[in-house]
């Protein structure tokens, strides 16, 4: 399995067809804590950089977009009841969706763990 | 028990000693600062406080099978208990009638009792918008008179008196806006506005139908104006500005950029949350504006009452005029006063882009607020904006040694004073600061806002304050400065003296709970 | 002048700190050729308490009071008689000169009122969920109509004829800006109102369906089949009441099916204002909606010692932190209007709300029945509240001002609310402050003028 960040603070785990996104330790500490996450349904096609989720802290709300195109599979239903698991567990059971990959050429964008460490420190 | 409340407590359950601090009392009561359940906690459906009419139990009904079936579940007090109810709720909250309310861009300043008084007058407070006209002259007299004051103070050719409030204001101008270029047939798409702007510039233009796109600023805070040349075009509808700006500085260039957005073929909204600091100073009109939203709220005293009513009148251009929305008073050859609304709209106001609501506007704002201009005077609200400026830089000067002020070398602030928290020891935050104000008794300044600062301090005095308030306050801000940078532990969980300590906003927004039901019990 | 405390020598002392010569040189990034060098001509000096006080007393005096008058207006706006307390506890200044409740240690007052109020509401209503208040029902009425077109991701709106003819305009108004569609329709003169008619505009693009109840002619809509047509479609039902009174006696719309339920608060603890400020209520029925609602809202919590508290919450739908993608443009509530009302409510209880209703439809009726034996009048609805509509022989418009100069208030004409309507048409308002005198008054003058 591989893992992938963007410049988004997002993380994509793939695994085959499949990947999971989520939001970064770093992203969930910026935000504070979160009170409210907006995952898409399953079935719904989202296209790279497009709207895919909301997360909402006391504080903000940002939109989480999509690292990559692809067709979503399952939201985490989890979040809804514990909007927390985000800040508790940003980087496992805090995931936002999981989608079916429609051109893994996408990935190749996108940073691995040393350089999403990289791209943090220099902010 | 819900989950929110683990402890259960609430005002009228006994307190253990170790929860009630030092000095414990059983009801958690101190002394005058009393706590207060819920009326759903002491009231019930049987009680009342008014007196009721004769019971007429043989009544016909003309309501059909629509008569309500079920209780509606609303308690009811007795009078001295309402009255005790509301009077203990009251002491928990802060005023301007007890100290200074230094929130920046919100002008709290003294509300003059005489407002009320005036605004109360039978002729005003009883008197219904659908009266026929020639029983409601005095009112109209007073929508007119004040419109007459707007128009003059700001140089303007007209103004809408119908909007509710800051946020409505603003939308009946950027409405305004669109239906003046679609009357000529020139769809432009793009309004500019700046990045310190209020949250409001972009929420409005998007309801617009218009995309937002950022003006970026120069060094010192102000408009960056080769910048926003550089962006014009005739994709452009308008820009929003602030000024005096959300930095608290006057817009320099603000003509150049009034000249240069006419030139492309725009228009030039003016967000007037500021006015209070050039109000007799200098006029919009004269800076090239086409249309400014004016909170009464702010420069011109009513009260905020915790959270409105406002009121936001409008002024326009000469280009926007004609595009005003229903209804507006207007003067016929012999000096009587009408109301140009539907019925009466006629040929002449055809333009008008529609109505934005209900009836005629804010009119208890509108007696409040010509009563306080009138008091003032064109003179004393010269001096108004005078004080309120001198009171900022005053403010600014007697901090700036202690506390970062980043645009303190950018000139003279208007009304308002900006500090960041640069040099706050590591783990303390402005938030922590201003906890810390409420403990010295007074209100937070406004924070976090503008978002071009980095945890940004936004202090506006006003005008109202004495120069020995503002002594007051600047001590408690130079102690405050001073322990933020030491890294005051205590200061993280300030207030220590307030009815509340910090409240859990998270558990709040993550299950949220709105209104109250037996369950929690 | 008396609001400002600073001395000149105080002035002088702040100068010598800041280092500027005189105030007009803080002034000095206004370009110089526009800055004002003193008062602005024309326009008067500063004024004492007294003269001010004279001034606007004698602007107030050329109105008629509706206290002067037998009056008997409504169509969105009722007078009703207010406790003294009301007025008294708003203007503590602890309430009236407070802020938004942002710093909530300092503020459990408007907060703790705010959670009180909300729940008032939403029970009233027979909701779930209400927020802190709006603007007036007008402005209410356009954010519920908004509202469902986000839920439902559809753009047309079905409006009944029989809705205020301010707030159809207002809806109207907006939705050219937002591109929703408004079906509207003509307003139907008939003793009931036309349900069949709005159920047969409803189809299956239909977002929502806005009916007011009581109608702006008094009549009552049945809700629950209106409910099930708007249901069947997927649409979302916005009930719209302009006198809350009503709901004392009526169902509340709520346990009828309405999935949004506004309107005007005014009638309680408000006062009529010649319009304003009022207090826009806003309630919805299902609370997982909560997140798509306007407006702002309070919710309880529990402070950094256990001890419960209110917060305002959900705040980032609002446009400070959304901003473009905010639910709504609006920033502020109607705090005092909401404190006036939740006060009046809580010295009312639910037996002083129903006590109150019966009143006023026991006087309505009398009205009603007394009206109808005026040759030339007749009562139009078959059912109503506290306000119904009497059809004249005659311009009802003209008979409305030439009553008025005898100090009779007879109504709100038709005319006046839909200009190409009805000339014919009156509408006749009766509240507790209502007497047998004054019904017998109006009754005898249009007696006199239709003869």
């Amino acid at each position: 399995m591989a893992r992938y960040f963007t410049e988004e603070h997002e993380w994509v785990d793939v695994e085959g067809d499949t990947a999971t996104v989520g939001i970064t330790d770093y992203a969930q500490e910026q935000l504070g804590d979160v009170v409210f996450v907006e995952v898409p349904q399953a079935g719904a096609d989202l296209t790279k950089g497009g709207d895919a989720a909301v997360v909402e802290s006391v504080k903000a709300a940002s939109d989480v977009y999509s690292p990559i195109a692809g067709t979503v599979v399952e939201g985490n239903a989890a979040l809804e009841g514990e909007p927390e698991l985000v800040n508790s567990s940003p980087e496992a059971d805090g995931w936002f969706f999981k989608l079916t990959i429609a051109d893994k050429g996408e990935l190749e964008g996108l940073m691995d763990a040393a350089a999403y460490r990289a791209f943090c420190d220099d902010l | 028990m819900s989950q929110i409340n683990q402890s259960g407590w609430k005002p009228g359950t006994p307190m253990a000693a170790k929860d009630a601090g030092a000095h414990p009392t059983v009801t958690g009561n101190k002394a005058l600062m009393l706590e207060e359940p819920l009326i759903f906690e002491i009231g019930d459906s049987d009680t009342y406080g008014v007196d009721l009419a004769e019971t007429h139990t043989d009544l016909p009904s003309r309501m059909g099978d629509f008569a309500r079936k079920s209780d509606i579940g609303l308690p009811g007090l007795s009078e001295p208990q309402t009255i005790r109810h509301y009077t203990r709720l009251s002491r928990q909250n802060y005023g301007i009638d007890l100290g200074l309310f230094p929130l920046g861009s919100c002008t709290m300043k003294h509300n003059p009792r005489l407002n009320e008084k005036v605004a109360r007058m039978p002729g005003f407070l009883d008197v219904h918008p659908m009266q026929p006209i020639d029983t409601v002259q005095g009112a109209l007299g007073v929508i007119d008179e004040l419109a007459h004051w707007l128009i003059e103070l700001t140089g303007m050719q007209s103004v809408a008196m119908s909007p509710k409030a800051g946020a409505h204001g603003e939308l009946c101008g950027i409405l305004c806006i669109r239906a003046a270029l679609e009357a000529r047939g020139d769809a432009r798409k793009v309004v500019l506005v700046p990045e310190s702007a209020h949250g409001t510039n972009p929420a409005t233009a998007a309801f617009a139908g218009y995309t937002t796109e950022d003006i970026p600023a120069n060094a010192d805070g102000r408009v960056d104006l080769e910048a926003l040349k550089a962006r014009l075009g005739p994709d452009v509808a308008a820009v929003m500005i602030t000024n005096p700006n959300t930095c608290g500085l006057f817009e320099r260039d603000m003509k150049a950029i009034s000249d240069a957005v006419h030139e492309a073929g725009g228009l030039v909204y003016c967000d007037g949350a500021n006015f209070n600091a050039i109000m007799g100073r200098v006029r919009p009109g004269d800076l090239g504006v086409d249309a400014m939203h004016i909170n009464l709220h702010k420069t011109f005293s009513t009260p905020h009452g915790g959270g409105g009513p406002g009121s936001g009148p409008v002024v326009l251009s000469e280009a926007l005029a004609p595009f005003a929305p229903l209804p507006f008073v207007d003067k016929d050859a012999d000096g009587n006063l009408h109301i140009v609304e539907e019925e009466t709209v006629g040929e002449e106001h055809g333009s008008s882009f529609g109505r934005m609501t209900a009836f005629h506007g804010q009119m208890g704002m509108f007696t409040r607020a010509l009563t306080y201009i009138l008091s003032h005077g064109a003179d004393g609200l010269r001096q108004a904006a005078g004080d309120a400026v001198l009171n900022a830089n005053y403010v600014l000067r007697r901090l700036d040694d202690v506390l970062h002020a980043p645009f303190g070398a950018s000139g003279p602030c208007m009304h308002e004073a900006l500090f960041g928290d640069e040099g706050f020891a590591e783990g303390l935050s402005t938030l922590d600061l201003a906890k810390g104000l409420i403990d010295e008794g007074f209100h937070p300044m406004t924070m976090y806002f503008p978002l071009v600062v980095h945890g940004a301090m936004l202090i506006e005095p006003t005008e109202t304050e004495s120069k020995d308030g503002i002594d007051q306050f600047v001590m408690s801000m130079r102690s405050l400065a001073e322990r933020a940078k030491e890294g005051d532990e205590a200061l993280k969980t300030a207030p220590h003296h307030a009815p509340r300590a910090r409240l859990d906003e998270a558990q709040a927004a993550r299950k949220p709970r709105l209104v109250w039901t037996a369950q929690s019990e | 002048m008396r609001y400002l405390p600073l001395t000149e020598a105080d002035r002088s002392t702040m100068l010598d700190v800041i280092g500027a010569p005189s105030v007009d040189a803080l002034f000095s990034d206004v370009p110089s050729d526009l800055y004002l060098d003193g008062p602005i001509e024309g326009l008067p000096l500063h004024a004492t308490e007294m003269a001010v006080e004279k001034h606007m007393r004698s602007l107030s005096k050329k109105n008629l009071a509706a206290a002067d008058a037998a009056f008997f207006l409504g169509a969105g706006a009722y007078r009703h008689h207010v406790p003294a307390t009301v007025d008294h506890l708003i203007q503590r200044g602890e309430f009236l000169t407070a802020y938004t409740p942002y710093q909530p240690e300092i503020a459990q007052g408007t907060l703790q009122m705010l959670f009180e109020f909300q729940t008032q509401v939403a029970r009233l209503y027979g909701c779930e969920i209400a927020n802190a208040s709006m603007y007036d029902g007008s402005t209410a009425c356009w954010e519920a109509v908004a509202m469902a077109a986000r839920v439902t991701r559809k753009k047309r709106h079905v409006l009944s004829g029989a809705l205020h003819p301010h707030y159809a305009e207002v809806v109207r108004t907006m939705a050219k800006f937002t591109e929703d569609e408004i079906a509207g329709a003509e307003l139907s003169m008939t003793p009931r109102p036309d349900d069949d008619g709005l159920i047969a505009r409803i189809d299956e693009n239909t977002a929502s369906v806005v009916v007011q109840y009581p109608d702006i002619l008094g009549r009552i809509p049945d809700l629950r089949k209106i409910t099930d047509a708007t249901h069947a479609v997927g649409a979302k039902l916005i009930v719209v009441n302009t006198e809350p009174v009503a709901l004392g006696a009526l169902e509340a719309p709520g346990n009828l099916g309405a999935d949004i339920v506004v309107g005007e608060g005014q009638s309680l603890g408000v006062g009529l204002q010649f319009g304003g400020p009022y207090l826009g209520l806003f309630a919805i029925s299902d609370p997982k909606l909560t997140r798509q609602m306007p407006g702002r809202l309070c919710g309880e919590t529990v402070d950094a010692d256990g001890k419960r508290g209110f917060v305002l919450t959900l705040s980032t739908r609002e446009q400070h932190i959304r901003r473009e993608k905010a639910t709504s443009n609006i920033c502020t509530n109607s705090g005092l209007c909401a404190l006036a009302f939740s006060i009046h409510m809580t010295l009312l209880g639910e037996k002083g709300l129903e006590g109150l209703a019966a009143e006023n439809h026991r006087l309505a009726c009398i009205a009603a029945d007394r009206l109808a034996k005026v040759p030339g009048a007749t009562v139009l609805n078959e059912h109503f509240f506290n306000e119904f509509t009497l059809m004249l022989e005659g311009d009802a418009r003209q008979l409305v001002r030439d009553l008025a100069e005898d100090g009779i208030l007879a109504g709100v004409s038709l005319a006046r609310l839909f200009p190409d309507g009805d000339a014919n048409g009156l509408l006749v308002a009766v509240t507790e402050t209502t007497t047998l005198e004054d019904i017998e008054t109006l009754a005898c003058a249009l007696e006199e003028k239709l003869s």
